[in-house]
C-alpha cells in the first residue's frame, strides 16, 4: 500500500504573527517557519502504518517555492521514503492546491492520502475534502484513529458531539486531528540520511491547472485588542464585580 | 439572488447555529431557502419553517442521509444549486466543515471559511492565523460557498411560517458507510450556545477534578469547556476543546481555570464579553485578556466560588 502525505510550510505555531502596517498582509520576514502541525501528525501516521507493515511506501508532497524543500527534508528525516515538490510561487487557494494534488495522485496512484485537517496560517480546513470531491473518493476528516484492513479504512472522527466512526473503501482521503498520534522528532543520523533520499521537482505550470485564485484579499487588519483588566483580591470581590460592574451574573 | 442554507440538526432538533445562519443570510439576499437533509427529520423541518426570514424549507429525508455522510450530501446539495442560487451557507461546525468544501470543489468554486461578517454580497471578513489577523476577501466566483462562524452573528427570530417542500432525491454511494458514534450526553447547554462557559486546563490535574467546575456550572447554567492540554491528557472528551482547532465560543461570561492562555486557546474564546481567569501564576498570558483575574490555587478558589454563588 502506498501513502501520499501532502505537507505545508507555515509559520511556526509558537510565533504570534503581526500585520503589516500597510494592511496588505501579515509580515513574515524573518519569521520562523515549520511544517504545519497537522501535517506532522499526518506524516507520523503514515510512518507508523509503514512500520506496522501495512504501508510499503510513504511519499510526501509539498506545493510551494524552494523553501518548502526544508519541510520535505524534515519529513524524509522522519521516515518518508520519497518527496515531491510541486514548484510555484503563486499564492494558491485550497481549490488550486487540491487540483494540483489530484494531478500528483494521478501519477502516484496512492491507496491512502493523509492530509492535515487545517493549515494554521489560512485556517481553511478545506483541502482534503476538496481533493476527495475532485477524485470522487470517500473522506474521513478530523481523524483521531485510523485502522486499515482488507481494502478499507475505518476512521474515527472527532465531531462536535463526540466521536464518529466511518468505514471507507480504498483509495480514500483522511485528514488528521490532534489526538491521532504524537509525532516523533527527527534524529541527527536520520537527518543526515534524509539528504540522500530522492526529492523530485515538478513545475506546477506543467500540470495544466489554472493557478489563479478567484478570491482576492482586499485587506488584512489586526484583531480588536482586548486590554488586560484588573486583578481581584478574592472570591468575594470577583463575585461583586461580576454582579455589579459587569452585570453578567444575577 | 437566493441563499441556500444547510440546516444544522441531529434529525430531531434544529441546532441554534441555524438561526444565526439565517441572520448572516439576511445580509446577502432576500430569498432564503433552508435545506434540511437527514432521515426521519420532519420535526426539524417544522422547527426550521418557523425561523423568520426563511422563504422555503426543503426537506430531503432518506435513510442514506441518516448520518449526513458527505459523499452523499455533497452530491445532493450540488443538485440543489439551480438557477438563482448565488450563495450556499453552512455553520463552521464539524458537519459544515466536512461537507461544504466538497460541495465547493464539485461546483469548481472556492470556499470562504469561517466568515465573521458580510461586507457585500461578494466580500467577507474572516479571521486567519488563529485570529491574530482579520482578512477582508472578495470573490468573483458565481456561487459563493461560505462557512459561518456562528458566534459572530445574532440568532434570527422564530415567528415565521415558511412552506415545507418535500423532495425525494437519493444519492447513495458505496464508498463510505457509517459504523458507530459515541456521543457525549449532557444536561448542560451546548458549549457554542451557552451564555456562560467555564473551562478547565492542565491545571485541573485530572478528570475527576472537573467535578469542581460542575458545581459552579450548575449554579450559573454554564457549559463546561477545556483546553487542548486537558483533552489530550484524557481529563475530558474531545468535544469540549475550545480554541483555534476546537470550538469557538463567545459567551457573556467565560471563566478560564488553570489555563495558561496559549494563542490557540485564546483564538477560541477571546471574543467573549467578559473573561475571568483563575491561575496560580500571575504571569500567565491569560491575564492579558482577562477582565477579572484572580491569582491563586484553583483547588482553594473553586470551592469558595461555588459556595458564594
Ligand atoms: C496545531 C495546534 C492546535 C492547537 N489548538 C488548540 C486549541 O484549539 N485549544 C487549546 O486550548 N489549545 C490548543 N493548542 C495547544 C496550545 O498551544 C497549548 O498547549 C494549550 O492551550 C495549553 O493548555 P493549558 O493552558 O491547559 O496548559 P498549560 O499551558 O500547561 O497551562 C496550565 C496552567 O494551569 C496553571 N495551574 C496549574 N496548577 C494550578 C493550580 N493549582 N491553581 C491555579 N492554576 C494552576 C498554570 O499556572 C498554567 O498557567 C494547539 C496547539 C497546536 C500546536
Ligand atoms: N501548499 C500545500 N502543499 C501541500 N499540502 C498542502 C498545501 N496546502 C494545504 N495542504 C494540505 O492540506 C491540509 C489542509 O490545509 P487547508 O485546507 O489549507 O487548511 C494541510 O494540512 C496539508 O496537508
Amino acid at each position: 500500500m502506498k501513502i501520499l502525505v501532502p505537507i505545508k510550510r507555515v509559520i511556526d505555531y509558537n510565533v504570534k504573527v503581526r500585520v503589516k502596517s500597510d494592511n496588505t498582509d501579515v509580515d513574515l520576514t524573518n519569521t520562523k517557519m515549520a511544517m504545519n502541525p497537522f501535517c506532522e501528525i499526518a506524516v507520523e501516521e503514515a510512518i507508523r502504518l509503514k512500520e506496522q507493515g501495512t504501508a510499503t511506501e510513504v511519499v510526501v508532497v509539498s506545493i510551494g517555492d524552494k523553501a518548502c524543500q526544508e519541510q520535505l527534508r524534515t519529513a524524509l528525516a522522519l521516515g518518508a521514503d520519497r518527496a515531491i515538490q510541486v514548484e510555484t510561487d503563486a499564492k494558491l487557494g485550497s481549490l488550486q492546491v487540491a487540483k494540483l494534488l489530484q494531478q500528483v495522485m494521478q501519477k502516484e496512484q496512492p491507496d491512502l492520502v493523509i492530509l492535515g485537517k487545517q493549515s494554521i496560517d489560512s485556517d481553511n480546513n478545506q483541502t482534503g475534502q476538496m481533493l476527495a470531491a475532485l477524485s470522487k473518493l470517500p473522506q474521513g476528516t478530523f481523524a483521531s484513529k485510523v485502522d486499515v484492513a482488507d481494502g478499507s479504512v475505518a476512521v474515527t472522527r472527532e465531531i462536535d458531539g463526540g466521536l464518529q466512526t466511518v468505514k471507507l473503501s480504498l483509495p480514500a482521503i483522511v485528514t488528521t486531528d490532534l489526538r491521532l498520534n504524537e509525532p516523533r522528532y527527527a534524529t541527527l543520523p536520520n537527518i543526515m540520511k534524509a539528504k540522500r533520499k530522492p526529492l523530485d521537482i515538478i513545475a506546477a505550470a506543467d500540470l495544466g491547472i489554472a493557478l489563479e485564485s478567484n478570491v482576492k484579499t482586499l485587506k488584512v487588519t489586526p484583531p480588536a485588542q482586548r486590554s488586560a483588566g484588573i486583578k481581584v483580591a478574592d472570591v468575594a470581590e470577583l463575585i461583586d464585580k461580576l454582579k455589579n460592574e459587569a452585570k453578567v451574573i444575577a | 439572488m437566493s441563499v441556500l442554507i444547510i440546516a444544522e440538526h441531529d434529525n430531531q432538533q434544529l441546532k441554534p447555529e441555524t438561526l444565526k445562519l439565517v441572520n448572516a443570510a439576511n445580509k446577502l439576499a432576500e430569498n432564503i431557502q433552508l435545506l434540511v437533509v437527514g432521515h426521519d427529520c420532519q420535526a426539524v423541518a417544522e422547527q426550521a419553517a418557523k425561523i423568520s426570514g426563511v422563504h422555503k424549507v426543503i426537506l430531503v429525508s432518506d435513510e442514506v442521509y441518516a448520518h449526513q455522510l458527505p459523499e452523499n450530501t455533497a452530491d445532493l446539495i450540488v443538485d440543489m444549486v439551480t438557477g438563482d442560487i448565488t450563495h450556499i451557507l453552512a455553520a463552521a461546525t464539524t458537519t459544515g466543515k466536512n461537507v461544504l468544501p466538497r460541495v465547493a470543489a464539485l461546483l469548481d468554486v472556492e470556499q470562504i471559511s469561517d466568515i465573521i461578517d458580510v461586507v457585500a454580497e461578494d466580500t467577507f471578513v474572516r479571521p486567519i492565523y488563529a485570529g491574530n489577523a482579520i482578512a477582508t476577501v472578495q470573490t468573483t466566483d458565481k456561487v459563493k460557498v461560505l462557512t459561518v462562524r456562528t458566534s459572530a452573528f445574532d440568532a434570527a427570530e422564530t415567528d415565521g411560517a415558511a412552506n415545507i417542500e418535500t423532495l425525494s432525491n437519493v444519492k447513495a454511494n458505496n464508498i463510505s458507510a457509517f459504523v458507530s458514534a459515541e456521543l457525549t450526553e449532557s444536561e448542560r447547554p451546548e458549549l457554542t450556545a451557552a451564555n456562560v462557559v467555564i473551562s478547565g486546563g492542565r491545571g485541573m490535574q485530572n478528570g475527576d477534578n472537573f467535578a469542581l467546575l460542575e458545581g459552579i456550572a450548575d449554579k450559573l447554567g454554564a457549559a463546561i469547556g477545556a483546553s487542548r492540554a486537558a483533552v489530550d491528557a484524557g481529563f475530558v472528551a474531545n468535544d469540549m476543546q475550545v480554541g483555534q482547532t476546537g470550538k469557538i465560543v463567545a459567551p457573556d461570561l467565560y471563566i478560564a481555570v488553570g489555563i495558561s492562555g496559549a494563542i490557540q486557546h485564546l483564538a477560541g474564546m477571546k471574543d467573549s464579553k467578559v473573561i475571568v481567569a483563575i491561575n496560580k501564576d500571575e504571569e500567565a498570558p491569560i491575564f492579558q485578556v482577562a477582565d477579572y483575574g484572580l491569582v491563586g490555587d484553583l483547588f482553594e478558589i473553586l470551592p469558595q466560588l461555588e459556595q458564594a454563588l
